[in-house]
């Protein structure tokens, strides 16, 4: 009898993988030795990683967090690198320069109600009166900011509604047109005359105002935030005006946009903020002194506005063409077949270019230091000229760029993620 | 206006200019032009007058009177007693130096940073990731600063070279490293010098022909020459076999301690060097992300392709995809050039005379002509910027896929 | 007169222009407030103290001014203006009047369109070095590594200096007093230079100043003083003679604290009494009452007391006299007469 041969009755356990093709080795296999040369890279990265964290680490902890001047940390035996006092003592200041403690509750509030004025634009689940709250929010923060009557403000925007009750009036008997610009024409003549001694009555009546704060105790990271977020608010519309001029068929409108943009485009901003410092007063009837501050919003808001006319022209030209001539069939006017057709569409393409415009304003906003703001560089010069912080270098610029780098990191991330989630292709 | 002598027809109405489509963008178009002229006028009156006030009209005449001051890095003749156009010529030329040094180190960086950003290694991807995002996310201002403090800090004073017991020495007694800037040879052009450099250019366009005679070799029988190294030889040994058959006419001027500085060969500032290096790390993050977004633009079929003809990674990289991607990648690249190129008038937190260091800087104080320095100023940048893309656009042009 | 409404914040500005006026004095006396430019921080000179408040030696000048023509030495606004944007501020209109430090020299004088209405501070540029550099005096000064501000005149004195001595140099120009500090202690440059004062503050800041000194020689004259624009007299009358107000008190022995008394009633001193308003009326001449010179002087003292308090030797610049003594002590401080 021939033996059986051999069959196996029953199945073998499941083996877990060899240890070399599992997990974290496996991993490390086809990710950093896959081969002799990447070994050995692999190798010398990790080692340069190591290192470099074996010569900064030692420096950057250090117990020197309540140290009140550089002396002290170079007295205390303890500290042998990093003197992060300089951080601690000068928080505030790096924050809000000399904004009144006090009051800094201020720009706080502004900054966080700013999350809500943005929120309707980003969101379509927000419910949409919202809006209003958005277009009101600049004046509210210039309020909030600069303190002292709030009947300006709140007559600045008696003017919109100025203009949009001459519109209803008008409509009718004079037609759209002229309608739109008589309504645009009273709101400017309201806001050029009717303002200052409209307010000025007013706030004699009814005191509506808070503790002012001057422009000179402004600075820190607060000061950049306003300039980047001024700019960037202001420079938006302008910037939807410059693209939409330079797509126009209009010889002379799409020259003066052309010409704008390059103009600016082609000189540094520090030239411009130059120009603000130095010469805006010339090209102003004598007289007329407004602070630095809103001189440099105001350049950077023409600066800011060709980058956002390109970025927008950018989405305007990446639209199908169809698209407007599907507007077109539809009998839609220019301007309704821009807010209803193409605007929507095409900003929503630009968004990663805006955020990106956004970005490089906010980091253009420490050149402000060069012309003697106290933005956080200016300030950092300013502490490094104290006695008591006098020789003090790399925690200052290293506390300043990671401030900067937060902001501008989670700014980029918060762009992609849009930039995802905005895609209606497959 | 103009309008009245429009052919207005029989029944031409004031309001047809509002609402007839005809006529409309007419009427708009002047308005915004009477506007703009408005606008512009007012502006320069209001600078006549205020001008007037202070009995200050604008006069260009400062240009030519001695500037009084001294600068530095001056690539051209300059002393205190040259005139102010020249103080901004010498600002130009520093501007256009780091500019030209910063394009060229960021573009190496860039490519090579955003090739390594899809390298399959972890940790090198990784690395650059880390680079990429710390560079570009932190002002641009504040990495010059960076770089000036770490070489003003770090580096030795050039006292400490000197004497028995000196702490820091010289590389090769060639080069020194101080904390004033970089030391280092300069040639020098003996008796006879004039063969080698004729040598040395004629191997260069030999260099060329080369080239261009092996490429049709290889396209006529396929057979690959050794480009490179044969380039290498023609490089180098033509000419210095010319610099020992002359006698050693080219000589290298080391730098050596004297008095309170070096003296002798190149002195490279630390204002050039920090302004160089922050401003080309800082371009070459934008321009890694540049290159990997042409590169990830590049249809994966094209490698999978080039892979099945055989070609090997290198080849695939060099010959198929970079080739391609460089379209997508040109435009982006001419914005961070001309980025780069007005970032370098940051120049100015360093100490280091560029343009806006000389004519917007110190030409401005002295002078006290705002309005004229700042405009030429403006004009000067406008001008550069508008050069440079008009020639990367020709580049550009060139390599443009060529629809049929 | 022109008026330029500024609305709200937003940059919608609209402007009546009208024909502009050259009469500084009534647009300070129609703002109800002195528009002083001022150094950005300048310890001793021009600084805001903790309270944000403006102290200091140019700062007082303004403050007199400020005191005579509006009765109020606080009704000043002070603008901190860099070197660069200074005299174009003052051209523009943006400041009254200018007490920065600033050097009286005669392009500034006759080409800018500026009028300096005296002294108040004679300084002169210097040089300070390590002591260990082994270096005793500015003129083995040949092929060293300079640091300087630039903006100033220092600049112009340095190659002027350099030159007219057949020497060599390295500048290296710095925009800011941190910078050049930091550049200067770390050894980036042998001698660090500036106007005499700036060096002894500047000095005085650092953690072991006695390794540091501040060469013998001078190399230029710096006489710094308040200015104003052009083609105002009247103008520039008041805050010449305010200035020379407070100059006349001290020769007179008129301080802050016994300027109300002597004003009070005519004393022996015929120029006192000039000056204080008890004889004759020499305010109204300059469109101003008696008691002008008289709240001026209350503002903050007479010269030698503003000098004592803001830069004198027992303030952290120390600062001796010198050739700002008055010329009755050996110094160059010295005023026409009131009469």
């Amino acid at each position: 009898m021939k033996p059986e041969p051999y069959v196996r009755r029953e199945m073998l356990a499941p083996q877990p993988a060899p240890l070399g093709e599992t997990g974290i080795l496996r991993w490390m296999k086809a990710n950093l030795f896959s081969g002799p040369v990447n070994s050995v890279i692999s190798i010398a990265a990790g080692l340069f990683v190591l290192y470099v964290l074996y010569r900064l680490l030692p420096w950057a902890i250090q117990p020197s967090w309540n140290a009140t001047s550089l002396s002290q940390c170079q007295d205390d035996p303890n500290i042998t690198g990093a003197c992060w006092g300089v951080i601690h003592d000068r928080f505030n200041q790096l924050m809000f320069a000399f904004y009144p403690h006090e009051l800094q509750w201020r720009p706080l509030l502004a900054f966080g109600l700013m999350f809500v004025a943005i929120a309707p634009v980003l969101f379509d689940k927000v419910p949409r009166f919202l809006l209003a709250f958005t277009a009101m929010f600049p004046l509210l923060a210039i309020w909030l900011l600069w303190g002292g009557s709030a009947w300006p403000e709140l007559m600045v925007l008696a003017g919109f509604f100025i203009g949009y009750a001459v519109h209803k009036a008008l409509v009718g008997p004079a037609g759209e047109l002229t309608a739109i610009i008589l309504g645009v024409l009273a709101t400017l003549l309201w806001w050029i005359f009717g303002v200052s001694p409209v307010a000025e009555m007013l706030q004699g009546v009814v005191p509506l105002d808070i503790t002012p704060v001057e422009s000179s105790k402004f600075g820190g990271l607060m000061l950049s935030i306003t300039i980047g977020l001024a700019g960037i608010a202001f420079s938006f519309p302008l910037g939807i005006i410059l693209a939409l001029g330079r797509q126009s068929d209009m010889f002379i409108i799409k020259t003066l946009s052309v010409g704008y943009i390059e103009f600016i485009r082609g000189v540094p901003l520090i030239t411009l903020l130059f120009v603000a410092s130095v010469l805006l007063n010339y090209f102003l009837p004598r007289g007329t002194n407004f602070d630095l501050i809103l001189r440099v919003v105001i350049m950077v808001t023409l600066f800011a506005a060709a980058y956002m006319a390109e970025v927008i022209r950018g989405g305007l030209a990446a639209l199908p063409k169809g698209q407007y001539e599907a507007a077109d069939a539809l009998g839609l006017d220019y301007w309704k077949a821009m807010r209803l057709i193409i605007m929507p569409q095409a900003l929503k393409i630009s968004i990663p270019g805006i955020v990106g415009t956004f970005i490089g304003l906010f980091k253009d906003t420490t050149l402000v230091s060069i012309i003697g703001l106290l933005d956080p560089i200016g300030l950092a010069n300013s502490i490094r000229g104290t006695t008591d912080w006098n020789g003090i270098v790399w925690e200052l610029y290293l506390f300043i760029a990671l401030m900067f780098w937060v902001f501008t990191f989670s700014m980029s991330r918060y762009s992609m993620y849009l930039e995802n989630k905005l895609k209606t292709t497959h | 206006m103009a309008m009245a002598d429009q052919p207005a027809g029989k029944s031409f109405r004031l309001s047809m200019l509002l609402y007839d489509t005809r006529y409309r963008s007419i009427t708009i178009q002047v308005i915004m032009l009477t506007l703009f002229v408005i606008g512009v006028w007012w502006l320069i009156n209001n600078m006549y007058t205020n001008l007037a006030i202070a009995n200050k009209a604008p006069d260009f005449g400062f240009l030519w009177n001695p500037s009084g001051y001294d600068i530095n890095q001056h690539m051209i003749d300059y002393s205190s007693q040259s005139t102010n156009a020249r103080a901004w010529l010498v600002g130009l030329l520093n501007t256009l130096l780091v500019a030209f040094l910063g394009c060229i180190l960021a573009t190496v960086l860039g490519v090579f940073i955003g090739v390594l950003r899809l390298s399959k290694n972890w940790i090198i991807s990784r690395l650059m990731t880390v680079y990429i995002e710390t560079f570009r996310n932190v002002p641009v201002l504040l990495w010059i600063l960076f770089a000036n403090s770490i070489f003003i800090d770090t580096l030795p004073q050039p006292k400490t070279f000197r004497g028995e017991n000196a702490t820091s020495h010289m590389l090769w007694d060639a080069f020194a490293f101080t904390n004033r800037g970089f030391y280092i040879p300069k040639p020098t052009f003996g008796e006879g010098y004039l063969p080698v450099l004729i040598v040395f250019a004629l191997s260069i366009v030999a260099i060329f022909i080369f080239r261009k005679w092996a490429y049709k070799r290889q396209e006529a029988t396929g057979e690959i020459l050794p480009v490179f190294w044969i380039g290498v030889g023609l490089f180098f040994i033509p000419a210095i076999v010319t610099q020992l058959v002359m006698g050693s006419p080219i000589g290298l001027e080391y730098p050596a301690l004297k008095g309170f500085n070096f003296k002798g060969g190149f002195h490279l500032r630390n204002s050039l060097i920090s302004l160089w290096l922050a401003l080309s790390l800082y371009t070459a993050a934008f321009i890694a992300e540049a290159v990997r977004a042409g590169i990830m633009a590049i249809n994966k079929g094209q490698s999978e392709a080039a892979a099945a003809l055989g070609l090997r990674q290198n080849r695939v990289m060099s010959l198929v995809v970079l080739p391609q991607a460089l379209r997508v990648i040109i435009p982006p690249l001419i914005s961070q050039y001309l980025n780069l190129t007005k970032n370098s008038s940051l120049a100015i937190a360093v100490g280091y005379m560029d343009l806006t260091g000389t004519l917007g800087g110190i030409t401005l104080n002295q002078t006290g002509r705002a309005l004229e320095c700042i405009l030429l100023l403006m004009l000067t940048y406008l001008a550069i910027s508008l050069t440079i893309s008009m020639v990367m656009n020709i580049y550009n042009n060139s390599v443009k896929l060529k629809e049929r | 007169m022109k008026k330029s409404l500024l609305l709200g914040t937003i940059a919608a500005v609209g402007v009546l222009a009208g024909a502009a006026s050259a009469a500084t004095l009534d647009d300070v006396k129609a703002n109800g407030v002195l528009k002083c430019g001022v150094s950005t921080g300048l310890v001793g000179f021009a600084a805001p103290d903790a309270n944000g408040r403006w102290e200091g030696f140019d700062v007082a000048v303004c403050r007199a001014v400020a005191a005579a023509v509006l009765g109020d030495s606080d009704a000043v606004q002070f603008v901190p203006l860099s070197s660069k944007v200074r005299f174009t501020a003052l051209n523009s209109g943006e400041v009254d009047m200018l007490a920065r430090n600033t050097t009286w020299t005669f392009s500034r004088d006759v080409d800018l369109g500026l009028t300096f209405v005296g002294v108040n501070y004679y300084d002169g540029q210097g040089f300070m070095a390590r002591k260990d550099l082994g270096v005793g005096s500015a003129t083995e000064l040949d092929g060293a590594t300079i640091c300087i501000q630039t903006g100033t005149t220092t600049e112009l004195n340095l190659a002027d200096y350099f030159r007219s001595n057949g020497m060599s140099y390295e500048p290296v120009p710095i925009e800011t007093n941190a910078e050049a500090q930091q550049q200067f202690l770390s050894g980036a440059c042998d001698v660090l230079t500036t106007d005499a004062s700036g060096l002894a503050a500047t000095r005085a800041t650092f953690e072991h100043p006695e390794d540091f000194m501040i060469m013998p020689e001078i190399i230029s004259k710096e006489p710094l003083g308040p200015l104003v624009r052009e083609g105002d007299e009247p103008w520039s009358d008041i805050v010449r003679w305010t200035l020379n107000a407070l100059i006349t008190a001290e020769e007179k022995g008129i301080t802050k604290d016994n300027v109300e008394q002597m004003a009070a009633a005519a004393g022996n001193d015929p120029e006192i009494n000039r000056l204080l308003g008890t004889e004759g009326d020499l305010g109204g001449m300059l469109g101003l009452d008696k008691q002008w010179a008289m709240r001026a002087i209350a503002a903050g003292g007479n010269y030698g007391e503003l000098f004592e308090a803001n830069v004198g030797e027992n303030t952290p610049v120390g600062l001796s006299r010198g050739l700002n003594a008055l010329w009755t002590q050996g110094g160059l401080i010295y005023t026409p007469p009131f009469r």
